[in-house]
């Protein structure tokens, strides 16, 4: 029940009063979800393949988000929502169907891209230069390189910050599935690091 | 898992991960310190890993393009109208 005073009430029919409350809380949703748009085209950046289907996908997560943002808890992770809707897309435009799904990934052990950095390097450096020797465009690249399931949980986690448990019910699957991705995830993303520096050398 | 006769370097190495993202037990994150106290060879590779995770989630930030925001706020089904806040 409302606070409405009888006077009040009579001034404007309830229904009046429901819809203005609701068109008040529809304006606001929209402008959380616009201040978050940065933080989400980065996420999308990385779930997508390339800069323009981010924003193709960031587009299409709004357009869908404006329409059903009846189905959003207030109080609860307005990014994570947004987030959910997004890599939604992204799997049903078809990125899944990219990923060779029966097919081993490469990956290596922990410390092999640090070993072949510094192998490379010939002298030991210090391992906050080590990392330096890697470009902008090698970690764009590699990161691409992590098939789908991998680097969903790696975007999420290790650049978008999501919790284990956020992560896990964007990508809806359970958060056991999330850390083992993460683990493997990292060892492939390392994996093709080294490769790409590889490919640098020679 | 039998400790014992595995590598310790090796089994610091499978420990990395989970210890930088806190999330080994407190008898395997005392084991874990224990070994990097003595090896300085698994320390550089824990700094290295710890450098890494900070460079790639620094590196590969891309702002959004100019003009998103626009087209974004062209979909909004409101008029937040001038005094919107």
């Amino acid at each position: 029940m409302s606070g409405a005073t009888v006077a009040e009430m009579a001034e404007a029919p309830p229904d009046a009063t429901r819809i203005a409350a609701e068109a008040r809380d529809r304006v606001r949703f929209e402008e959380e979800a616009l201040a978050l748009s940065d933080q989400v085209f980065r996420v999308a950046r990385h779930l997508a393949g390339s800069r323009e289907e981010a924003e193709d996908l960031v587009q299409e997560t709004y357009a869908r988000a404006f329409r059903s943002w009846r189905s959003y808890q207030p109080g609860t992770n307005l990014r994570a929502w947004l987030l959910r809707i997004l890599t939604n897309l992204n799997i049903d435009r078809g990125r899944r169907k990219q990923r060779a799904p029966q097919t081993t990934p490469l990956e290596a052990n922990d410390y092999y891209l640090y070993d072949k950095l510094a192998e490379s390097d010939g002298a030991a450096t210090d391992e906050e230069r080590v990392v330096e020797r890697l470009s902008q465009d090698d970690i764009v690249t590699a990161l691409a390189a992590v098939p789908h399931d991998f680097r969903d949980v790696i975007v999420l986690v290790d650049l978008g910050d999501f919790s284990y448990q956020d992560a896990a019910s964007i990508l809806d699957i359970p958060i056991g599935t999330v850390m083992s991705r993460l683990h493997r995830g990292r060892r492939i993303l390392k994996r093709e690091l080294a490769d790409s520096v590889l490919e640098d050398v020679s | 898992m039998t400790q014992a006769n595995q590598d310790p370097c090796a089994h610091c190495e499978e420990m990395m991960q989970p210890y930088l993202d806190h999330i080994l037990t407190e008898a395997e994150r005392v084991e874990a310190e224990h070994h990097l106290d003595d090896c300085d060879w698994c320390r550089r590779r824990y700094r290295f890993e710890e450098s890494l995770r900070v460079y790639v989630r620094t590196t590969a930030v891309e702002r959004m393009p100019p003009g998103l925001m626009e087209k974004l706020a062209q979909l909004r089904t409101t008029d937040p109208g001038p005094a919107s806040v």
